[in-house]
């Protein structure tokens, strides 16, 4: 049974507490590169997974909406980065029949690769970047005005329809190479400076969207989604906008997404729908289980899910080969039916005096006499 | 696309053929749609693993075909034996602890269910499309019209099950446990019924059904590791459309379904079936929400 708390999440306002826990995670971040040279696609990856749990902790669990299609925005980004940055240069319907196009084998890729000079190549991924995240944004009101009618499960099932919806429209669309998918430039550098630089930038969002997520759970804002994860017809009783709360809610994860997209996308170098840009049964399910892992609905769970999550993944990959997408299944089930209070509400009920957490006594005694009745 | 719509227009003809096609390939949806509807109404289990359920029932009778020779058709009370067992076996291990749970977690936790069928089915038999031969064959009736002989076995086979179905609902024990169970769960535990055995029950008939549906999806279409999700998303929009503990809507809204996909991917080109399916279910659970928004508004 699950016990009631007075004064709920006083380690997650309680800054000096933190403290260590931030110095950790920005001294692995700078030092984990550089002790492990070989892992830095690894490391860069976790932060993107930091990056997938957080936003779509935002959403499931400050808001209680889960969605299963948050990797649309994901998707979104990543295409919208690779139209910018080929646009700039060339055109990308040319492009694409050209080049990685329908036949995307290995002799195609070479003849679209090598033509971005290094101008070329950093200020398309700046701009595209940048694109990204805003029409990332754009389509998430676009997707709310469908989808924020259906409430809880339906919501769930309706996100996932419209993740998976995306790849087969995009893959019919040849313009951006269709199911063929597109060769994105190549960074001009040497192997370990490319590595370099796709590490700061994954490096560079998860902190971002750290920091804002942060900045954002200690406004009026994270009161207005909880109370609607709470109650939302009450909520929309009390003078909250929840529409208005929830597009935004969602907006802040697509934006932050898209950018994820942009980045990963030229972190693979070449994109194609249905595997790298809306992979629903990789990224798109490990975007619930890593916070439901974690511990959805606070702030730090998700993060510690992300890195329990992306360890495991990596050692099954390593010692389960062939087994380890019915491992991580299992891992899915588990977490879901014995587990779901997560990590940190694991540990906050296990120790809650460490939490500045003090039970409720007297709403315990009552609850148990109003089950007894 | 209005190229095809052209074409539609001139040759009559062809409408027939899709919409045959279409009902034909949509009773088999019906089969799964009603399972769907039965967890879903008894239990208040959204099971996202339903066309996993599906396509493993295709996939044993396709490899009973490939080793031991055996018309799938004869395998079919076998395949959906061995689907009831691993329904119960299922039940017991997982489904028994999310039932009293938010929506969510059914929903996640049998979307990880199919994660692992799809994965384990991929590690089993390999990412190959596969096909249960029949043996039958395909006739061509007046003016070009084709008819797989398979398929009207299969629309028998279909409303001999589900005549099987009601009546068992309607007449046995079992049968009047479940609706017992599904109006009011507590008072049927009050009148001496075990509740935990109707579930128990009622998962293991719907992954049954599927079994049977998913033997006539190897013989009439192809199956495929990864094709599970579609029908899940088929039995879906199926029951959205239909409602709850409504075996005429379910047949009616499967019927649809199978002629309005045949006729979209006609249409808009097989590559964007899926898209389509998609849509519609998108398309229906905004209707469905638009008439509870008016409901409210009426009621209050």
């Amino acid at each position: 049974m699950t016990k009631l708390y007075k004064g709920v999440d006083s380690f997650e306002t309680n800054e000096r507490k933190q403290l260590p826990f931030y110095i950790a995670l920005l001294a692995f971040g700078i030092i984990a590169p550089i002790l492990f040279p070989n892992y830095i696609l690894q490391i860069a990856i976790l932060w993107v997974m930091v990056l997938f749990a957080q936003t779509w902790d935002i959403m499931g669990g400050q808001m209680g909406y889960n969605s299963l299609g948050n990797v649309t925005f994901f998707g979104i980004g990543m295409y919208v980065s690779a139209i910018v940055q080929v646009g700039m240069v060339y055109d990308v319907g040319q492009y694409t029949s050209a080049a990685g196009g329908a036949v995307g084998t290995a002799a195609s890729l070479a003849v679209g690769q090598g033509k971005f000079t290094a101008d070329q190549y950093y200020e398309g991924i700046i701009y595209g970047i940048l694109a990204a995240g805003v029409v990332a944004t754009l389509f998430a009101p676009l997707l709310g005005w469908l989808l924020f009618r259906l409430r809880l499960a339906y919501f769930a099932i309706g996100s996932l329809a419209v993740a998976l919806t995306a790849p087969e429209l995009i893959g019919s669309w040849q313009w951006v190479g269709g199911g063929g998918g597109i060769a994105m430039p190549v960074h001009p550098g040497s192997a370990d400076a490319r590595s370099e630089f796709f590490y700061m930038l994954c490096f560079a969002s998860a902190i971002v969207t750290f920091i804002f997520i942060k900045w954002l759970y200690s406004t009026r804002f994270k009161l207005a989604i909880n109370a609607i994860r709470d109650d939302e017809d009450k909520a929309e009783a009390l003078g909250i906008y929840t529409l208005r709360h929830k597009n935004i809610a969602w907006a802040i994860s697509a934006f932050f997404l898209g950018i994820s997209g942009a980045i990963f996308g030229n972190m693979t170098g070449f994109i194609e729908p249905l595997e790298v840009a809306f992979p629903t049964i990789t990224f798109g399910i490990f975007m619930v289980a890593m916070p439901l892992l974690g511990g959805k609905g606070t702030f730090w769970g998700p993060v510690l899910g992300a890195i329990v999550f992306h360890i495991a993944k990596e050692l099954t990959w390593t010692y389960l080969l062939g087994w380890q997408w019915v491992a991580l299944g299992m891992l899915i089930i588990i977490t879901v039916v014995f587990f779901q209070q997560g990590i940190m509400g694991w540990a906050q009920e296990k120790w809650p005096s460490k939490f500045g957490v003090v039970i409720d006594e007297t709403a315990m005694d009552a609850r148990t006499k109003e089950e007894a009745s | 696309m209005f190229g095809n719509l052209q074409i539609l227009y001139a040759a009559p003809m062809l409408n027939l053929q899709l919409i045959i096609d279409g009902v034909l390939i949509g009773a088999i949806f019906a089969l799964a749609a009603y399972g769907l509807a039965l967890v879903w109404g008894v239990m208040n289990v959204k099971n996202l693993a339903q066309g996993d359920f599906v396509i493993l029932g295709g996939y044993i009778a396709w490899y009973a075909q490939k080793t031991w020779g055996i018309h799938p058709i004869v395998m079919m009370p076998a395949v959906m034996v061995i689907l009831f067992i691993f329904g119960w076996l299922l039940y017991i291990t997982i489904i028994r602890l999310v039932i009293n749970r938010d929506l969510f977690t059914s929903l996640l936790a049998t979307f990880g269910l199919g994660l692992v069928i799809q994965q384990a089915l991929n590690l089993a038999f390999g990412p190959e499309v596969q096909v249960a031969t029949s043996g039958l064959e395909t006739r061509t009736f007046f003016a070009g019209l084709q008819i797989a002989e398979i398929k009207v076995i299969s629309l028998v086979l279909c409303s001999v099950l589900a005549l099987i179905i009601i009546l068992f609902m309607k007449r046995s024990r079992m049968g009047q446990a479940i609706r017992a169970t599904s109006q009011d769960a507590r008072a049927a535990r009050i009148m001496g019924i075990d509740t935990d055995k109707v579930y128990a029950f009622t998962f293991s008939l719907n992954s049954a059904i599927c079994g049977a549906a998913g033997v006539l999806i190897a013989m009439t279409w192809n199956i495929q590791p990864f094709y599970g999700i579609t029908y899940s998303i088929r039995s879906f929009v199926i029951v959205t459309a239909a409602g709850l503990g409504n075996l005429p809507g379910v047949i009616i809204a499967a019927l649809g379904l199978g002629a309005a996909e045949q006729y979209g991917g006609f249409i808009l080109g097989l590559e964007l079936q899926v898209a389509f399916l998609l849509i519609m279910l998108l398309g229906v659970l905004g209707y469905r929400q638009i008439q509870m928004a008016k409901l409210r508004q009426v009621v209050q």
